[in-house]
C-alpha cells in the first residue's frame, strides 16, 4: 500500500506543480503511515523527487506517450495504482492532470475530489477541503469509495522538502488505442504559463487599446510573470483567450497578482481570489477591486507602470 | 448527426454564495439560475451544426423540477428536445452515470458538456460520461469542426493550445472558444413560443451511488482593508512587496 502521486513533466523536466504534489502525497502517506511511489513519463530529472519525500519511482519512458495523451496517461496512472496498491492518488490541477482525472477515476472505480487546498483533515473517511462557487466558498467533502482521488489546487500546498531514499524502477505500462492524436503544439516555449506561474501580471479595459500592451508584457519580464487579462480584453479580440482570467477563464492561484487597469467585476474577483497577495492599480478609487487586495496605488497606469519597471528594474540588480 | 449537450443548471455569475441548514446546504434564496456559461457556448456550437449541416439536439439536465425553466430556456434557444433526469445532482459521478445510461440507449454522434459547472467547480462530468461509454474525449475544448465522423478540435494547454484530430463518438469538455460571447443567442418570443411545445421528457434515475459527498460548506475569511500606496512613492510598494509580502 502507498499512497501514488503523479509528478509531470513538460520537455522531459518536471514542473514545479510536481513537487508540489508530491510535498502533498507525503504529508497524507504520513498520516497514513505509507509510503509514496511516484509515477513519471518521459522525465529526465527525476533524482528531484528524493528531496520531497518519494519513495519510490515509476518511471515511464514512451514514444507513444511523447504528446500528452488523457486516455494513455490514465491507462498508464490506473496500471502504476494497481501495482503500488495505492489507495490515494493524488493529482496537480494542470490543463492535462484536469483532464486525465475524471477517466482515472472511472478506470480504477474511484472517487475524485478536484480542487482540494488542504491536507485531509481526517483519513477515515478521507475529509478534504476544496474550492467551490468559484473561490466564493470552500466545501468540505468525504470520498467514501475504497480508492481515492485528490486533485490538488495550484500552489494550495507549496513545497516541503523531505530527503527520501528513493529507488527508481521501470515501468512498462499497456496501452489501448488512443483514440485522439496531436497534430501539433503551439505554446511560446520562452513564456511562464499562468498555471505555473508565481506572480501574474494581468491588465484590464484601462489600457485603452491593444497597442499598450508593451509595458504590461515589460512589466510581466522583470518579475518573471505570466500575462494574463480581463474577460472584456479577451472578448474585444486585444489579448488571446487563454490569457483570459476569472470565473468563465482560467483561475488563477497565484503567490502575487497585479491587476492594473481592471476594476473588479464579481466575476473577475473570483476567479483570481485564490491568489495569495493581489495588487491593484487603477485611475478610480472607487473601482471594486481595491475592497479585495492587499495592497493598492490610485494612479494611472501609464505613468505607474513604466516608473514601476524602471524601480524594479533598479530594485532587482541590487 | 445526433448531438446531446449536458445543462447544468446554475447560480447567475452575479449572485451571493450563502449556505443554510447550518451551512448545509446552498441557499437559493434570491438566486437567478441560469445556463452554465460553459455549457451555453457547446449549445450554441451545436445551434451551429445544427444550421449549417443538419442536426438534431437534444439536451440533458439531472436535477428536480425547479431546474425545467433553465431546459426550457435551452428550448428557445433552438434545441429540438430535452430530457431531465429525476434525482437530484449529488456527486459527479453520479450525474455522468446517469446520463451515461440514457446515451446507452438513444444513439448520440457528440455530446457536449462544458469543462466545469461554474457552482461545484467539479470538472469531472464530460470525461467520466466518455470513460463510461468509451468515446473519445477532448476537454477544455476550444473548436470543434465535424466532418463525417472524423472531428478536429483545438484545446487549450497550459500555456498554449493543442490541435488534435479525433473521430466520432465523441465527448466535449467546451468553454469559451467554441463560439465567441458575441455569438450567444438571447432567446426571442418566437423560441419561447415554441419552445413551449417543445417535447420535455422526465426520465427516472438509474440507481447509482455517490463516491463522495459534501458534509458542509464555510465562506472565506473576510478580508483586511487594503494598503494605499502614493503613486508618487513606488518604492514603498516594492518595499512591502518584498519585506512584507515576502512576494517579490
Amino acid at each position: 500500500m502507498s499512497v501514488l502521486v503523479y509528478t509531470e513533466s513538460d520537455q522531459g523536466v518536471l514542473k514545479k506543480a510536481a513537487l508540489e504534489v508530491a510535498s502533498y502525497a507525503k504529508a497524507i502517506a504520513n498520516k497514513l503511515n505509507t509510503t509514496v511511489t511516484a509515477v513519471a513519463i518521459n522525465a529526465n530529472n527525476t533524482d528531484t523527487l528524493s528531496k520531497y519525500g518519494v519513495d519510490k519511482i515509476l518511471n515511464i519512458s514512451s514514444t507513444e506517450l511523447e504528446n500528452f495523451n488523457a486516455k494513455g496517461y490514465a491507462d498508464a496512472l490506473k496500471q502504476a495504482a494497481e501495482k503500488a496498491e495505492a489507495k490515494v492518488v493524488v493529482l496537480s490541477s494542470s490543463a492535462n492532470s484536469k483532464y486525465l482525472a475524471p477517466l482515472l477515476s472511472i478506470n480504477l472505480d474511484a472517487g475524485y475530489v478536484s480542487n482540494v487546498v488542504e491536507v485531509p483533515t481526517e483519513v477515515a473517511p478521507l475529509t478534504v477541503k476544496r474550492s467551490a462557487f468559484t473561490n466564493k466558498a470552500f466545501e468540505i467533502a468525504q470520498i467514501n469509495s475504497d480508492i481515492k482521488i485528490i486533485g490538488l489546487s495550484n500552489n494550495a500546498f507549496g513545497l516541503v522538502e523531505t530527503s527520501a531514499d528513493t529507488t527508481t524502477e521501470d515501468f512498462t505500462p499497456a496501452l489501448s488505442n488512443l483514440g485522439v492524436t496531436v497534430d501539433a503544439v503551439d505554446k511560446a516555449s520562452d513564456k511562464v504559463t499562468i498555471a505555473d506561474a508565481d506572480i501574474v501580471v494581468s491588465a484590464g479595459r484601462g489600457l485603452k487599446g491593444p497597442e499598450n500592451w508593451g509595458m504590461i508584457e515589460e512589466l510581466a519580464d522583470v518579475l518573471g510573470a505570466a500575462t494574463a487579462c480581463s474577460k472584456p480584453v479577451s472578448d474585444l479580440g486585444w489579448r488571446p483567450h487563454g490569457e483570459h482570467v476569472g470565473q468563465t477563464g482560467k483561475p488563477v492561484a497565484t503567490n502575487l497578482y497585479i491587476a492594473i487597469g481592471i476594476s473588479g467585476a464579481i466575476q473577475h474577483l473570483a476567479g483570481v481570489s485564490a491568489s495569495k497577495i493581489k495588487v491593484v492599480i487603477n485611475t478610480d478609487p472607487e473601482a471594486p477591486f481595491f475592497k479585495a487586495a492587499d495592497y493598492g496605488v490610485v494612479g494611472d497606469a501609464f505613468t505607474v507602470i513604466p516608473e514601476l519597471i524602471t524601480k524594479l528594474k533598479a530594485f532587482k540588480a541590487q | 448527426m445526433n448531438i446531446l449537450v449536458c445543462i447544468s443548471h446554475v447560480p447567475d455569475t452575479t449572485s451571493k454564495i450563502n449556505f443554510t441548514d447550518n451551512d448545509t446546504t446552498f441557499d437559493t434564496n434570491g438566486v437567478q439560475f441560469v445556463i452554465n456559461p460553459n455549457d451555453e457556448f457547446g449549445l450554441t456550437r451545436a445551434m451551429w451544426f445544427k444550421e449549417k449541416q443538419g442536426a438534431k439536439v437534444t439536451v440533458i439536465n439531472v436535477g428536480g423540477a425547479e431546474t425545467e425553466p433553465t431546459l426550457r430556456k435551452a428550448l428557445a434557444i433552438g434545441a429540438d428536445a430535452a430530457i431531465r433526469i429525476n434525482t437530484a445532482a449529488t456527486d459527479g459521478l453520479t450525474v455522468a452515470k446517469q446520463i451515461a445510461n440514457v446515451i446507452k440507449n438513444d444513439n448520440y454522434d457528440l455530446i457536449i458538456s462544458g469543462r466545469e459547472s461554474i457552482d461545484y467547480n467539479g470538472g469531472m462530468v464530460p470525461g467520466m460520461i466518455a470513460a463510461l461509454i468509451d468515446a473519445n474525449f477532448v476537454n477544455t475544448c476550444t473548436s470543434l469542426e465535424i466532418d463525417g465522423t472524423q472531428a478536429k478540435a483545438t484545446r487549450e494547454i497550459d500555456g498554449g493550445i493543442e490541435r488534435i484530430t479525433t473521430s466520432l463518438p465523441l465527448v466535449i469538455g467546451g468553454q469559451k472558444g467554441l463560439v465567441e460571447e458575441s455569438d450567444l443567442k438571447i432567446p426571442n418570443m418566437r423560441g419561447i413560443m415554441m419552445a413551449r411545445k417543445k417535447p420535455l421528457q422526465v426520465v427516472e434515475p438509474i440507481e447509482s451511488s455517490a463516491k463522495s459527498n459534501s458534509i458542509k460548506f464555510e465562506k472565506p475569511a473576510a478580508k483586511g482593508a487594503v494598503t494605499l500606496v502614493d503613486a508618487n512613492n513606488l518604492d514603498e510598494l516594492i518595499n512591502l512587496l518584498h519585506n512584507e509580502a515576502k512576494a517579490i
